[in-house]
């Protein structure tokens, strides 16, 4: 008979405890019909419409999972039918009109009615609404329903109004489920009409999507979508590393480099609508024009994003990147620290005179953003300008530009998902605008025609003046358009997505 | 007398929570950083910004805003999340327990491997096993939270990927729990898969916040015992045959655990303070995740909830470890 101590029992049974430990759901790849996405950011709010996570770019992907968008975009920007399959304005751009597609149901089974996409309109628009872009949505109104096609007065002609459809808060939500639950219900049990619905949400921690049967377009690839809420690049980077994710984004550029020759990985790093720039306020010493216009020719752009960035990154000359309907290829501000020290002479500063201002600037907040400051204050030390840097959090950034307190420079990013002029140069360098921080007549007089043009060509004409003035005068310092990159399992095949969205609609097995 | 004694500290913790809420409150709303700023449109005029911060309720005077959450923190009612649309209370419930968990977890491991390691300390003192442990003890001690949590990331997501390197469950399967007290819940219902699950996905993060506390108590603790084995009556005890392992847990340990206690509270404290950064780096979903977008999206309603959170924490854990120091030590029962 085997007889067996009370130590080698506790020993037997500390090791099947162990055993089952590691093993029980051991970290395992995901499935074949699931998609684990190991996202950069954390997901606030179901509400697409309402409050600041829906007017956060990086947070897109998600809510374009499980809404639709009025206006569908391509990863190329450019506009699709999605709830709406046609659009248009009458000829004297008085009146809009949209065609309400279809046999569409949202996820609960119920149809999508004309009705849901006029009471999302109106909600946006509404006085009291909580959408930071109510005043688009509120140029037009009076909306009248003709079996499926809408009509609509235009309040106020707004050339972008469609385009917003296929940008931030522009999704079409539930009326009556939405009046039924509430916006509290709402949040607790979301419902679209987009290729996933929820299935499980843990917030800060993850977000589990079901494939909707309902859906009116293309199956998606994967039945299970698992978007893994890991703000930490350190763990994005062992999320992908290890296999625990199946893709991941913005991860250092250092460790992209590194792990798209992993076996078993790939990477890809293009382009997206979000640019890196310096704004420029009008107060001393940036109220003289040498001042500014060095500060600008003294930036040797493309030594920053082949130094500093790898390479990821594009110069850029206006704040209208190259996909960007505006976009002047022909506007140049070329580095010229000799030309940059001469302006300087003309206004009394040199290298041992030097003009002496305080630069703002987040650390961490973009890729190597307190690294590109720190590198542009040693090119400018050259020339004649002394800058002192100081960091602050993002907030503190939003509270200086609203009140029209930012230091006479302060580094700061521009996302532009649809690439329309208004959206860029428009917002930034308008003065009425609370979010420009040079506010000057001649501009003003410059910019506040085109915001009504009906002329679509004479409009992009008038924005690409605009653009040419402004490099002209040197108001802003445009520096580069951002690279995202985006790690992946090899037997994934990725569709980069300009306006930066990780899509999981565009994510498929390789072929 | 005990009666009198806890009123007497709930009072005291009573008037601790309203100075902290003042001070909170007061200092959200003078630090950098306008939520309102955050979220108004392109196109937004003066007037639209004014609406906007009459929405939130924070167009008020700083002494009339405080006033009305007072009243309404009196009902029981801490407002609503700026950022996440939420009643702040109910977000408090859901993820508090997760931080809980994992604090209560990383006590735990460093109560047991912090004792163990001190235990064998004092064993093994005047050998040439002490410096050994001491050494090993100091470089626990040197290394800050963080740093083991990026480390333990280091090993376990790329060198030996074994254990999950983020959130409190697998994503793919649904624990199906019906309470935000996972570890419970997963017993009570026999639920052992979602049970060992949850005990993965806690490995990493307990043993970031476990190890720097495991060193501290082990520190003290040992210091403790060496002191407690030089007294007489351990050479007593010793004299009569008992043996060392005896001598220390018998006779030494319940004279040495007194200031053991009272630091190890404390610490817990700082432990509790340490889950903010560990459950960030982990994408743990606890309050201090949540409290770090929190403070990023300046949401003000969610940070006074949440700094009360860890107030009573704070205030909970010093009476208990009071009681329990107490409990050790007679002397200090009518005190």
């Amino acid at each position: 008979m085997v007889e067996v101590t009370r130590r080698q029992t506790l020993a037997l049974g500390a090791g099947a405890f162990l055993t089952e430990l590691l093993l029980a759901g051991a970290v395992r790849a995901a499935g074949k019909d699931t998609l684990t996405i190991a996202y950069n950011v954390n997901l606030p709010s179901f509400d697409p419409t309402d409050g600041t996570s829906a007017v956060n770019p990086s947070i897109q992907a998600i809510y374009r999972s499980i809404f639709d968008q009025y206006i569908g975009q391509a990863p190329d920007l450019t506009l699709k039918p999605g709830i709406l399959t046609a659009w248009g304005w009458n000829d004297d751009k008085t009146k809009l009109w949209m065609d309400v597609r279809p046999d569409v149901k949202w996820q609960d089974g119920s149809p999508l009615t004309p009705e849901d996409v006029v009471w999302s309109l109106e909600r946006a628009g509404a006085k009291d609404s909580a959408n930071p872009i109510s005043f688009i949505w509120s140029t037009a109104g009076n909306y009248k329903i003709d079996g499926n096609r809408i009509t609509a007065d235009a309040i106020r002609f707004e050339p972008t109004f469609f385009m917003w459809m296929a940008f931030l808060t522009g999704y079409v939500l539930p009326k009556a489920y939405y009046e039924k639950v509430g916006a509290e219900g709402f949040e607790k049990k979301p419902i679209g009409s987009g290729p996933y619905m929820v299935d499980e949400y843990q917030g800060n921690a993850f977000l589990r999507l079901k494939a909707n049967p309902h859906y009116w377009g293309d199956k998606p690839a994967f039945e299970t979508v698992i978007f893994k809420f890991v703000p930490d690049a350190t763990t994005r980077v062992a999320e992908i590393e290890s296999g625990s994710s199946d893709i991941t984004l913005e991860v250092p550029y250092e460790e992209f480099d590194r792990l798209k020759k992993v076996k078993g990985l790939s990477g890809v790093a293009t382009p997206i609508s979000d640019i890196g720039m310096i704004f420029i306020t009008n107060k001393e010493p940036m109220l003289d024009k040498n001042v500014r216009l060095a500060a600008i020719m003294a930036i040797d752009k493309k030594a920053i994003v082949d130094r500093l960035l790898h390479g990821y990154g594009v110069p850029i000359e206006t704040l209208e990147a190259p996909e960007y309907s505006a976009f002047d290829p022909s506007i140049k501000t070329p580095y010229d620290p000799k030309k940059a020290m001469e302006l300087l002479a003309a206004s009394g500063y040199s290298p041992e005179k030097p003009v002496k201002f305080t630069i703002q600037t987040t650390r961490g907040f973009k890729p190597k953003d307190y690294e590109m400051i720190q590198a542009i204050v040693g090119m400018w030390r050259k020339v004649g300008i002394e800058a002192d840097i100081e960091v602050y959090e993002i907030a503190k950034h939003f509270e200086l530009r609203t009140t029209h307190k930012l230091a006479p420079a302060a580094f700061y990013n521009w996302g532009d998902a649809i690439g329309d002029p208004t959206t860029s140069t428009g917002f930034a360098m308008f003065g009425p605008s609370p979010h420009s921080a040079f506010k000057t007549d001649d501009l003003d007089a410059k910019i506040g025609p085109l915001w009504g043009e009906k002329d679509e060509k004479k409009r992009i004409d008038g924005w690409k003046a605009v653009d040419a003035y402004i490099a002209e005068q040197g108001y802003v310092i445009p520096l580069l358009q951002y690279l995202q990159p985006i790690v992946y399992k090899s037997d994934l095949k990725v569709t980069p997505n300009q306006s930066g969205a990780l899509q999981p609609t565009l994510v498929s097995p390789a072929t | 007398m005990i009666a009198l004694a806890i009123l007497r500290r709930l009072l005291v913790a009573l008037v601790t929570l309203a100075g902290v809420a003042i001070v909170v409150f007061v200092l959200l709303r003078v630090v950098p950083g306008d939520p309102i700023a955050m979220m108004i449109s392109p196109g937004a005029s003066q007037a639209d910004i004014a609406a906007l911060r009459a929405h939130y309720g924070l167009d008020g005077s700083l002494f009339s805003q405080f006033a009305v959450w007072v009243r309404y923190a009196l009902r029981g009612d801490f407002g609503t999340s700026i950022s996440l649309h939420r009643d702040v209370l109910a977000l408090l419930g859901e993820r508090l327990p997760a931080t809980l968990e994992l604090a209560t977890a990383a006590l735990e491991f460093a109560v047991i491997v912090g004792g163990a390691a001190a235990i064998a300390g004092a064993m093994a003192r005047r050998t040439w096993a002490e410096p050994v442990i001491d050494a090993v003890n100091g470089l626990l001690l040197a290394i800050p939270d963080f740093v083991w949590a990026l480390a333990l990331v280091l090993v376990f997501g790329v060198v030996w990927p074994l254990l999950p390197l983020t959130g409190r469950v697998d994503p793919s399967v649904s624990a199906g729990m019906t309470t935000p007290f996972y570890f419970v819940e997963s017993l009570l219902r026999l639920r052992f898969d979602v049970f060992f699950d949850l005990l993965k996905h806690l490995a990493l993060p307990t043993l970031a916040l476990g190890l720097p506390l495991a060193a501290v108590i082990a520190r003290v603790l040992k210091g403790a015992l060496n002191e407690a084995m030089a007294q007489d009556y351990v050479l007593l005890a010793r004299l009569k045959g008992m043996s060392e392992l005896r001598l220390v847990l018998q006779e030494a340990l319940r004279n040495a655990i007194g200031p053991t206690l009272a630091l190890t509270g404390v610490q817990f404290t700082f432990l509790i303070g340490g889950t903010v950064i560990i459950e960030r780096i982990f994408a743990y979903p606890g309050i201090g995740n949540m409290a770090i977008e929190a403070v990023i999206n300046r949401d003000l309603p969610l940070i006074q909830g949440l700094v009360l959170v860890f107030a009573v924490i704070f205030i909970l854990v010093n009476i208990a470890v009071d009681f329990l120091v107490a409990l050790f030590n007679p002397k200090l029962r009518h005190a």
